[in-house]
């Protein structure tokens, strides 16, 4: 019951969200100066006459003011029409929607890789709180927070593929030999920030005051670990990690690029060298929508898995 | 948990404090160092940055080129030297850009009306509805090269973060007891911010803002790295790694010493910002931390 209204409430919310979303890149692709006539011209090396550039225009409906070329742009949005590239001449949309499933994959992969890093070794960290262990992890968090993560692409890229040839340099397809190295680099990055939560999403458990209860009880340490307070973080465990998905969606531009992986965020990187803006465009939009989504379905995740705070938002 | 004596409590957190400010201080001079490092780079370079000498291209580390030389024969040690000046100084620059904004921002709609705190609010949670470098890659495209552009990019999406800080430390601030006298003793709204919320919003911001100076380095450096920052031929840790990767095979000195560079002085400013927050509140501050998500 309060679940629908809250729902309901969420999902109004991302109406204002997408039209601020849509604005704010409309708007600054404009400022760009994006000429879509002149850039096309260029691009087929015209000069055209400025009567000729004014029919264009009109044509395109740039010569109307900047609210209905908006209001335009949002119906081809809504409609999967963003325009063509001025590079290209492709469709935009179905151009961005071909590369997006090697994105979503190494996101994937990275993501999977991340939880399998960070949780056993936040929980080890947790448990050794303050012994060798413990400093030990720390100082890798540490280490890893402190490395760019073009840096630790290109070390990666010395040491497995170059030194001791495990991997290849240059994906070759979309495969998972080559999904290893940008999987890992992005993860690498994601651990570090990710191991400390877990560390303190643990310990924060460990000091609830039922731990102490059960060893009163003699009950075996490893039982209070496992079945309790694993069990009780586990909720925080994974809505922290879904949340993290934002920086590394971010993060794939550079991965990509350095390692030649073929989607989205590698797009984008070459569109901007060559000032492809509807390409641009459709990344910026594409990506703060699908980030937008991820987080709404982690909010309504977290609800649902999570009594405790179902409970706190329903007593009146 | 065993009560302890009230005396040995005594002890131990003298002893912790002064660990605190021991570690504080040595990070503290270090920073320093490198910042200096940064300020007169142009007088520690052994070589010009920028000479070009083709006989002496690719030289491997050695007595007179201490981190070897590039393609052009350019002093490696030298443009590591002056690329810390670009790396580091834009990053402090992004980072005081962003933190007085931002909390500006956050003030204001803490103390100045409905209206405001909505429009503001507003624009902060649209710049944070991008995920991390994209919306920062769109502005730094739409400018245009250059490291002035690539931190105004960055600055244009990271200031909400210290924003929304600002404004919840304000709300907090705002209903406490002293801000009520205050208020009775007929202060003006501009001495109530600049006399009572900044002074005690300010160990905070601070805090986050040290925290946040390597984050912006690395940003800086990926812009670059990907042509939307410095150009060349400035010397800049993270266009230097772009320039040099294709030779990660053959010379790999050209690569991994700007990334050194950037290494040490990240950690650097993360080791002292993690010293600022422990010492000025060792509790609240670092839970506080830990729990935010990026």
């Amino acid at each position: 019951m309060f679940l629908r209204t809250y729902l309901l409430k969420r999902l109004l919310l991302l109406i204002p969200m997408v039209l601020g979303i849509t604005f704010l890149s409309f708007a600054m692709m404009r400022v760009a100066g994006s000429d879509a006539v002149l850039q096309q011209a260029d691009a087929a090396g015209l000069a055209l006459s400025q009567e000729v550039l004014e029919a264009q225009r009109a044509e395109l409906g740039l010569d109307q003011p900047f609210l209905v070329q908006y209001g335009r742009w949002l119906g081809g949005f809504l409609t999967g029409d963003l325009g063509v590239s001025y590079v290209s001449g492709q469709d935009v949309f179905s151009t961005f929607v071909s590369k997006l499933p090697a994105t979503l994959l190494l996101t994937g992969v990275s993501v999977l890789l991340t939880a399998a890093i960070s949780i056993p070794l936040g929980i080890l960290s947790a448990v050794r709180q303050n012994r060798f262990t413990d400093y030990l992890i720390r100082l890798c968090s540490f280490v890893g927070n402190s490395l760019p993560n073009f840096f630790v692409a290109l070390l990666l890229m010395y040491l497995l593929s170059v030194r001791f040839s495990v991997f290849p340099v240059i994906s070759q397809g979309i495969g998972w030999k080559s999904a290893a190295l940008p999987a890992l680099t992005l993860s690498i990055a994601m651990s570090a920030k990710y191991l400390r939560q877990v560390r303190a999403a643990v310990l924060n458990e460990l000091g609830q005051e039922y731990v102490i209860g059960e060893k009163t009880r003699g009950i075996r340490f490893s039982a209070t670990l496992w079945k309790s307070v694993l069990r009780s973080c586990l909720v925080t465990l994974v809505t922290l990690l879904a949340l993290s998905v934002g920086s590394l969606l971010g993060g794939t531009a550079v991965v990509e690029s350095i390692f030649m992986w073929d989607g989205v965020g590698k797009l984008a990187v070459d569109s901007i060298n060559m000032r492809d803006y509807p390409m641009i465009q459709a990344y910026v939009v594409w990506m703060a929508v699908i980030y937008a989504a991820i987080n709404l379905v982690t909010d309504i995740l977290y609800r649902v898995l999570d009594p405790r705070i179902r409970l706190e938002g329903e007593t009146p | 948990m065993r009560e302890r004596k009230p005396q040995a409590e005594k002890y131990l957190q003298s002893k912790r404090s002064n660990h605190m400010k021991a570690r504080l201080i040595l990070f503290s001079v270090l920073v320093t160092g490198l910042l200096l490092t940064a300020v007169f780079a142009h007088w520690l370079c052994p070589y010009d940055p920028n000479q070009q000498n083709l006989d002496m291209a690719l030289q491997a580390p050695s007595l007179d080129h201490l981190l070897g030389t590039d393609r052009f024969g350019r002093d490696m040690l030298s443009r590591v030297i002056m690329g810390s000046r670009t790396s580091i100084l834009s990053a402090l620059v992004l980072v005081g850009i962003i933190s007085v904004a931002g909390s500006m921002a956050g003030v204001v709609c803490g103390c100045c009306g409905k209206a405001a705190d909505t429009v503001i609010m507003g624009i902060a949670d649209i710049c944070l509805a991008f995920p991390g470098l994209v919306l920062a890659l769109a502005v730094a495209a739409v400018l245009g090269g250059g490291v002035h552009n690539a931190v105004l990019a960055l600055a244009a999406v990271s200031w909400p973060k210290y924003a929304r800080l600002a404004r919840s430390q304000t709300l907090a601030v705002k209903h406490s007891d002293y801000m009520a006298a205050a208020q009775l003793a007929g202060d003006t709204r501009r001495q109530l911010i600049f006399r009572h919320i900044l002074p005690n919003i300010a160990g905070q911001i601070l805090v986050t803002a040290m925290l946040d100076v390597g984050t912006m380095m690395m940003e800086i450096a990926a812009l670059s790295f990907l042509g939307l920052g410095a150009k060349a031929p400035t010397a800049e840790w993270g266009s230097m790694m772009s320039e040099g990767r294709s030779m990660l095979q053959t010379y790999p000195w050209v690569v991994l010493t700007p990334g050194i560079g950037i290494f040490l002085a990240v950690a650097l400013f993360n080791l002292l910002g993690d010293a600022v927050r422990d010492y000025l509140d060792p509790k609240t501050i670092q839970r506080e931390q830990e729990e935010t998500v990026e």
